[in-house]
C-alpha cells in the first residue's frame, strides 16, 4: 500500500529522468535591521546530497530554516516540482542540530520515529499496520532496530543524529533539510552518516544540509551552495570548494588539511 | 481518633478532601507540562505574581471570589508576558526581568493588602486555605480541572512533538505559536485555581513535584501526565489524613507530602534512582 503522500522517485540516483527540481531564486531573509540572507539562488534535483557552506553568520542555518518554513522571507520565491515549496509541507523533513535537542526528554528511540508519522495520523487516528511498517522499515533502514527501545539519552551522537533521519524516513519526506548533522561525531559516525545519507539520496530522496568543514565536504556531499549572505558558488563539490571560491566566502586562503 | 472521624462526618471536611483530590490531580497532571518545558523556576515566578492581581481586584471590586480569581489571572498573565517583552527590548535577560517584575509586583501587592486591612487573607492567599474555599471555589477548580486535563489528553500527540522538538513540530503543520501561549494560558489558569488549597508559595511544589517525580520513575512522556495526576491527587488525599491528627497546616503539609514521594523515587527508583544508577551504569560501561 502506498499513500499519497508517497512519491519518492524511489532509486532514482542522480541521473535519473522526471527528478524533482528544487529551485530557489532572489530568497531574502532580514532579521529586524540584520540582513541574514539576500539574492540566494541555486537549483538542484533529487538524487543529490547538498552541503551548505559558508562561515559563520553567513545564513546557512537560515536558509535551512527557511526552506523548512520555520521563517518567512522577505522576498524570492522557492519553487518544489513547479509549486511553491511552503505548499509541500509534507514533502519536507527538518532534522535539527543535535545541539539543540533536549536529549533528557522521556521518550524511546521508536516513539521518536512514531512522532514522524503525526502528519498522515493528525490527533487521534489509530496507527495502522502500515503506519507500523514504515516506522519499522525506517528504524531497519538506519540500523536502529536492536536499539529502538532504548531511551534516547543512551544513544551515541551518531545514533541519536540516526534516530531524527529514521523520523524523517518515517515522515516519508521527498527533502531532507539537516542542520550540522555531522557536528561533534567523531570519524567512524561521520562515515556512516555520510554514507547513510547517500544511499538515502540514491533512493530517490534530496538531502540537503548546513556543514562547516571543508576538508571533508567533497567526501560527503555531491553538491555544495557556497554562502556567504548571498550566493558565491553553486555545482558539484569539488567545483564549487576552489581556491578562489573559498577565499571569496570566507577570506582567507585555504589549506586543505587544516581545519577551518 | 474518635475525633477526627467525627471530623470526617462534617461536610466540610468531605469537601476539603474531595478538593485536595481534584485539585491534587489536576495539578500533577499540568506538572508535566512544566517538566518537560524545563519551565519550573518561570512557573515559580509567577505564581508569587498574582498577590498583585488579588489585592488590586479587591481594591477596585471588593472581595467577590470571580473578580480575585480573573485579577490573578491577569497579573500572572502580565507578570510572564511583560517579562518577555522587557527582555526582548533591553540587555536585560529572562531571568532577571522576571525575578524583578515578580518581587515587585509581589511588594505592591503586599502593601495594598496590608493597607486594606486583609493581614489575616494574606496568609491564606500565600499559604492556602483549603477548608475556606467556598463554592465557587471549588467550581472554579474542577471546571479549570477539567479543561486541562481534557485538552492536554485530546492534543497529547501534537504536544509532545511540540515540547520535545518545536522546530520539527512547526514543520509538521503544528500551530507552535498557539500551543506555546495556551499551555502558558493554561498553566496559570490551573495555578489560580489552586490558590485556595496551598497559596501562591507553596503552588509550585504541587506544580513541579508529581511529574519530576514521574520523571525519576519512567522512560514514557504520556505517563509523567497520568502519573503526575496520580501522585498529585493521592498524595493531597494522604497529606489530608495526615496534617489533621498532626495538627499541621494542610497546604504545607501537601507540599511535604510531595517533597518526600520525590525524595523517595530520587533515591529508591528502580530506573533513575540514586541507590540503582550505579549498577545500570556499570552495565552501561560494559555493553
Amino acid at each position: 500500500m502506498v499513500t499519497e503522500h508517497d512519491h519518492i522517485c524511489w532509486g532514482g540516483g542522480i541521473h535519473h529522468h522526471g527528478g524533482h527540481a528544487l529551485s530557489v531564486s532572489g530568497l531574502y531573509v532580514r532579521y529586524r535591521d540584520v540582513e541574514a540572507l539576500q539574492d540566494i539562488c541555486f537549483s538542484t534535483h533529487c538524487g543529490h546530497t547538498v552541503a551548505l557552506m559558508g562561515p559563520n553568520g553567513a545564513g546557512k542555518s537560515t536558509l535551512i530554516h527557511a526552506m523548512a518554513g520555520l521563517i518567512r522571507p522577505q522576498a524570492g520565491s522557492m519553487q518544489w516540482n513547479g509549486q511553491d515549496l511552503r505548499q509541500t509541507r509534507h514533502e519536507i523533513a527538518f532534522v535539527p542540530q543535535r545541539s539543540t535537542v533536549n536529549w533528557q526528554f522521556p521518550i524511546t528511540v521508536r516513539h521518536l520515529v512514531e512522532m514522524g508519522r503525526y502528519p498522515n495520523l493528525g490527533l487521534w487516528k489509530k496507527a495502522s499496520e502500515h503506519d507500523h511498517h514504515i516506522v519499522s522499515k525506517a528504524l531497519e533502514t538506519l540500523k536502529l532496530t536492536d536499539l529502538q527501545h532504548r531511551r534516547i539519552s543512551e544513544l551515541s551522537g551518531g545514533q541519536q543524529q540516526r534516530a531524527f533521519l529514521a523520523r524523517a524516513l518515517a515522515q516519508e519526506a521527498h527533502i531532507l533539510l539537516l542542520d550540522e548533522p555531522f557536528t561533534g561525531l567523531d570519524v567512524p559516525g561521520m562515515e556512516s552518516l555520510g554514507k547513510q545519507l547517500r544511499e538515502l539520496a540514491a533512493e530517490g530522496r534530496l538531502i540537503i544540509a548546513s556543514h562547516h568543514n571543508l576538508n571533508n565536504a567533497a567526501d560527503l556531499f555531491d553538491q555544495t551552495l557556497l554562502l556567504n549572505k548571498t550566493s558565491i558558488a553553486f555545482g558539484p563539490t569539488r567545483d564549487v570548494l576552489t581556491g578562489e571560491n573559498i577565499f571569496r566566502a570566507f577570506g582567507f586562503h585555504h589549506t586543505p588539511g587544516i581545519q577551518a | 481518633m474518635n475525633e477526627f472521624l467525627q471530623f470526617l462526618a462534617e461536610p466540610i471536611a468531605q469537601r476539603s478532601l474531595w478538593a485536595c483530590g481534584v485539585i491534587g490531580f489536576s495539578n500533577g497532571f499540568v506538572s508535566a507540562l512544566v517538566v518537560l518545558r524545563k519551565s519550573s523556576l518561570q512557573i515559580g515566578t509567577i505564581s508569587c505574581a498574582l498577590l498583585p492581581g488579588i489585592a488590586l481586584a479587591i481594591l477596585l471590586f471588593g472581595l467577590a471570589q470571580l473578580s480575585i480569581l480573573a485579577g490573578a489571572v491577569i497579573a500572572g498573565l502580565l507578570v510572564g508576558l511583560g517579562s518577555l517583552f522587557l527582555s526582548r527590548t533591553s540587555r536585560i535577560d529572562h531571568d532577571a526581568a522576571l525575578s524583578i517584575l515578580h518581587a515587585t509586583a509581589f511588594a505592591v501587592g503586599y502593601i495594598i493588602l496590608i493597607r486594606l486591612g486583609l493581614q489575616q487573607k494574606v496568609d491564606d492567599w500565600l499559604f492556602g486555605n483549603i477548608m475556606s474555599m467556598g463554592n465557587t471555589d471549588l467550581w472554579i477548580s474542577y471546571v479549570v480541572s477539567a479543561i486541562a486535563i481534557l485538552s492536554i489528553t485530546a492534543l497529547n500527540r501534537p504536544l509532545l512533538i511540540y515540547l520535545f522538538d518545536p522546530r520539527a513540530a512547526a514543520t509538521m503543520g503544528i500551530p507552535t505559536r498557539l500551543f506555546s501561549y495556551g499551555i502558558f494560558t493554561l498553566i496559570i489558569l490551573v495555578l489560580v485555581s489552586s490558590l485556595q488549597a496551598v497559596g501562591a508559595f507553596l503552588t509550585l511544589g504541587l506544580l513541579v513535584a508529581p511529574a519530576a517525580t514521574m520523571y525519576l520513575l519512567t522512560d514514557k512522556a504520556s505517563a509523567l501526565f497520568w502519573g503526575g495526576g496520580l501522585i498529585g491527587g493521592l498524595g493531597s488525599i494522604a497529606a489530608f489524613f495526615l496534617s489533621y491528627p498532626l495538627g499541621w497546616h494542610l497546604g504545607a503539609t501537601i507540599i511535604v507530602v510531595m517533597g518526600s514521594l520525590f525524595l523517595l523515587a530520587y533515591v529508591f527508583s528502580p530506573s533513575h534512582g540514586l541507590l540503582f544508577r550505579h549498577k545500570l551504569q556499570n552495565r552501561k560501561n560494559k555493553a
